[in-house]
């Protein structure tokens, strides 16, 4: 049995191989990995949110983008792995339910992603795959073993990204 | 009055209790009579749980469930939640279009339509009760409908709390039908600073 670890809504993990992070059922949350192959340490991050900034509760970075990635690259190179060499792939900020007059409630999800991706990228760390936006559900876990990222959805089943 | 959900009196979460109460009465009688059945229901749980649990309420956060979301305007802004294991929603729509029980095995856009329509009618039923009761005027906004993973329908309401804080009040009622065939969990989520104004509309600060 693979040692599977659980990541919880607006909750970060770090490990190391042979372990799995998996965060179960995400909507417009977002399940961003980074992972660093040569000591094959990683972290699994789930944001609700873009940007902390806009929200009266700071209390918890790992809730949002801009102060989750941060925290979750700070805790895995204090876990042995080197930032420079760090690769992310993230999954999730779906829309799941479609308002005819899209509020701006709805689109969570995709300022999610945005913010994700354009830290990341401020970061220098390379986004190796990606499957974000759409209407379905997800859950998303990564082993530790190769970096490897899953996301399982009800009407597709699990893939590999 | 409470800072935070942590802090509400047993006195304040007994009125809550009591307008999801009304609210939920109300409700399943609403449903009663349109599948033409007896329908039992709870007692409501108002609880306070930290974000991250409630997708356990409704049998984790893989379940595939069907659910229909109401905005709720007005003085005291909400969201209404309606959840459905997948066999009862494909049963309730069994029982709406006179089909055999079974026949249904996914919706296409008229089931997606009625099941839009029952969570119209519940949440008007439910908004009602709560306006006798409060003298707040509450309106839902149009129904959305998802069939997908419980934690990834429940994320939409759990967001805007999210950015208040890491806790969710939630006012629950489990309906469950006399043959057992049809149950649901009818949410009620105020945001925070709703919470107040419920409270004081029904005389508890």
């Amino acid at each position: 049995m693979p040692d599977l670890v659980k990541v919880g809504m607006a909750d970060y993990k770090v490990g190391k191989a042979p372990s799995t992070l998996i965060s179960y059922g995400l909507g417009s949350c977002i399940g961003i990995s980074v992972y660093d192959p040569h000591s094959k340490v990683g972290g699994l991050l789930h944001i609700m949110l873009s940007d902390s900034s806009q929200s009266r509760a700071t209390d918890n970075p790992a809730k949002f983008a801009d102060t989750g990635i941060p925290l979750l690259v700070k805790e895995v190179v204090a876990a042995g792995a080197v930032q420079r060499r760090l690769v992310a792939k993230m999954a999730g900020g779906a829309q799941m339910f479609a308002f005819a007059n899209t509020t701006d409630i709805m689109k969570v999800g995709e300022r999610n992603a945005i913010a994700a991706k354009t830290l990341l990228k401020k970061m220098g760390i390379p986004i190796l795959a990606e499957d974000t936006g759409g209407t379905c559900g997800r859950t998303v876990s990564i082993d530790l073993n190769n970096g490897d990222y899953f996301v399982k959805t009800v009407d597709k089943g699990e893939r590999k990204i | 009055m409470p800072t935070g959900f942590k802090d509400l009196s047993g006195n304040q979460l007994d009125a809550l209790r009591e307008i999801g109460n009304i609210g939920a009465g109300n409700s399943a009688t609403a449903l009663s009579q349109l599948i033409n059945r007896r329908i039992e229901m709870n007692v409501p749980n108002v609880t306070i749980v930290p974000l991250e649990e409630v997708p356990e309420l409704v049998g984790g956060p893989e379940t595939v469930v069907v659910g229909v979301f109401l905005r709720v305007y007005g003085k005291a802004p909400s969201n209404i939640l309606f959840l459905m294991p997948q066999d009862s929603a494909f049963y309730l729509v069994d029982t709406l279009m006179g089909k055999q029980r079974g026949e249904t095995k996914s919706l296409d856009f008229m089931d997606q339509s009625a099941l839009m329509e029952i969570g119209n009618i519940l949440s008007g039923a439910y908004l009602n009760a709560l306006f006798n009761f409060t003298q707040l005027a509450l309106l839902p906004s149009i129904p959305a409908l998802a069939m997908d993973m419980a934690g990834a329908i429940l994320n939409v309401v759990l967001v805007q709390l999210g950015q208040m804080g890491d806790h969710a009040l939630v006012i629950e009622t489990k309906f469950i039908s006399e043959d057992d065939g049809i149950n649901g969990h009818f949410f009620l989520v105020p945001d925070p600073g709703s919470l107040e104004t419920i409270l004081t509309a029904v005389g508890v600060e």
